[in-house]
């Protein structure tokens, strides 16, 4: 029965121990410890949410990039457009002032030919008729002589008109 | 009889405390328990104590009586699982090697004290105090009249208050809890916000644990931090007694929570815990229940007594179970290693043989006992916290139980 019999000297020792082990214990250890890994937890937890937080931004700040880069994108292309079109618009505007200008030219060249053709009919006109008055006298002239000579000379004299 | 205790033991693994029909339930199995080891219990000592008659009955031949005396498995077994006033490490032959250990008696209220080395392992009386090794007084140091041999029937017992065996194995482990915490706890306070190292990072996983699988659960986030210190130092206490407990040679070996006075000292902290805690509605459910019917209260106070039963019932059930898991498992350990001498005594080649599958044995049962080591210690710990959640909970359901009758 010694077994289940409690001594009084163990019961007593024990006592003492485990009031004295849980009161060092307490103040010296546990309360440290439990003190320690609390604040280690909240210290993990709030590194956990700041990671949390920055990944967050980063997918903003990633997102915000994309915006960016598909503004910028936008942008060159609709500059792009806009150079093309300016280009064409160009273009067109110096085709058709070239045109305009060649048509000009041409207009006075056409002119000019007009002008030169006018005054050189003119000119033939008044030769032709000077001419016509010098074969005129000369017929005139030699009418009187000889109807043979007359013919000759008018031959001749019409040799000279073709020369012109 | 330790097969079912252990059974028993691991049924409670498979407990996961989570409401309170399950802690009625459990609280059902453990007075099984009690009631199946104190019946086992009387068995075992009736055992013992025939096999002692044998011993000495004129009847059997003188050499198989002396063969007897050179190895009794029940002695052996319950000499080690019961307190010493010596630490005995091994005896060869006629040799014997012991630590002896101071003996302090408190005699009518005088102090005497010596080393329980003049007592020649109870063969010899010193000062008129003689340690008995057998009969009713036995393990216990009772008076001698003038010639210094017989006892002294009509004196007092004096109050023994020796260091002994265990005496010194709680001290050691004592020593060991506040070295180990104390030396984490000022590394906590010299670098906090690290990684823990070495000791640190194997013991803080099991200091989460008693917070979170044992405090919290029991007694909800509210209220849990201030037991924790008793939470914790009872859980370690009790882990490394039973740890040391499996070691063994000096200084382990001791049954240390397989004493029931330790475990009794334990239990009376957390019966006295909970009763300081209890609040109106806890000593209102024990005086005078709600929802019961009135003449189960008067004239006769049924329901009362049933209550302060069942409140000395938690503490005494946690009492009896560490003690009983304990010393169930050095029980089978040791009774293994008997039988290596039982059948050696009969024939050397039997002694052999069986001391194959012993060692085989002994080795699973060593392992097994890890386990119940810490299990024990969990189970302490997460009823003390149960106990103590019980006590300072409020009720809600007490109009539940006004309409249901």
């Amino acid at each position: 029965m010694q077994l289940v019999t409690p001594g009084i000297g163990l019961i007593f020792w024990m006592l003492v121990s485990f009031s004295l082990v849980l009161y060092v214990l307490g103040k010296y250890a546990w309360k440290p410890i439990m003190k320690g890994i609390h604040q280690r937890e909240d210290s993990i937890e709030k590194a956990l949410e700041a990671a949390n937080d920055a990944k967050k931004e980063m997918l903003q700040l990633k997102a915000g990039n994309e915006q960016l880069l598909r503004d910028a994108k936008d942008e060159r292309d609709a500059l792009m457009r806009d150079a093309r079109k300016v280009k064409e618009a160009i273009l067109d505007e110096a085709r058709v002032k070239a045109n305009e200008e060649a048509g000009r030219i041409m207009e006075n060249a056409r002119e000019n030919i007009q002008y030169e053709k006018m005054a050189a009919i003119n000119d033939l006109k008044n030769q032709i008729a000077s001419i016509s008055i010098e074969i005129a006298e000369k017929l005139i002239g030699k009418e009187l002589e000889n109807k043979k000579q007359q013919h000759e000379l008018t031959e001749k004299l019409l040799k000279d008109v073709k020369i012109n | 009889m330790n097969r079912e205790i252990i059974s028993l033991n691991l049924s409670n693994i498979a407990f996961k405390f989570e409401n309170r029909l399950m802690i009625r339930k459990l609280l059902h199995t453990a007075r099984l328990q009690v009631v199946l080891f104190a019946l086992l219990l009387s068995g075992f000592t009736y055992g013992n104590t025939a096999s002692h008659d044998t011993i000495t009955s004129p009847s059997v031949p003188a050499h198989e009586q002396t063969e007897k005396k050179a190895f009794d498995a029940g002695k052996m077994i319950i000499d080690h699982i019961v307190d010493a006033h010596e630490w005995h490490i091994l005896t060869y032959n006629d040799f014997h090697l012991s630590i002896p250990l101071p003996v302090i008696l408190l005699d009518n209220g005088k102090l005497v004290s010596f080393s329980s080395g003049h007592f020649h392992h109870g063969h010899e009386a010193y000062r008129g105090y003689r340690l008995m090794m057998e009969g009713e007084y036995e393990g216990k140091i009772v008076k001698t009249l003038e010639d210094g041999e017989t006892i002294d029937a009509s004196a007092k017992l004096p109050l023994d208050f020796s260091i002994t065996k265990n005496v010194l194995s709680l001290f050691i482990s004592v020593l060991l809890l506040c070295i180990i915490f104390i030396s984490i706890g000022n590394k906590y306070n010299k670098n906090p916000n690290t990684a823990p190292k070495g000791l640190q990072s194997l013991l803080e996983p099991l200091i989460i644990f008693v917070r979170d699988d044992i405090a919290i659960p029991g007694l909800g986030k509210k209220n849990y931090a201030r037991f924790m210190p008793f939470l914790l130092t009872v859980f370690w206490f009790i882990f490394l007694n039973n740890l040391l407990g499996l070691v063994p040679i000096f200084p382990g070996g001791a049954n240390l929570t397989g004493n029931i006075a330790i475990t009794m000292v334990l239990a009376l902290f957390t019966f006295a815990i909970t009763t300081f805690n209890g609040n109106k509605s806890y000593w209102k459910h024990i005086v005078n229940a709600p929802g019961v019917p009135w003449w189960l209260k008067i004239p006769i106070p049924l329901m009362p007594i049933v209550e302060i039963v069942g409140v000395i019932t938690k503490p005494f059930v946690l009492m009896v179970r560490l003690f009983a898991n304990m010393t169930a498992g050095h029980i089978i350990l040791l009774g293994f290693m008997s039988l290596i001498f039982i059948f050696g005594n009969m024939n050397i080649v039997a002694g052999y043989g069986v001391s194959i599958f012993s060692i085989a044995f002994g080795v699973f049962m060593s392992l097994l006992e890890l386990l119940v080591a810490f299990i024990q210690a969990y189970v302490f710990a997460l009823l003390s916290s149960i106990y103590f959640g019980m006590a300072m909970e409020e009720h809600e359901h007490t109009e539940e139980h006004t309409t249901e009758h």
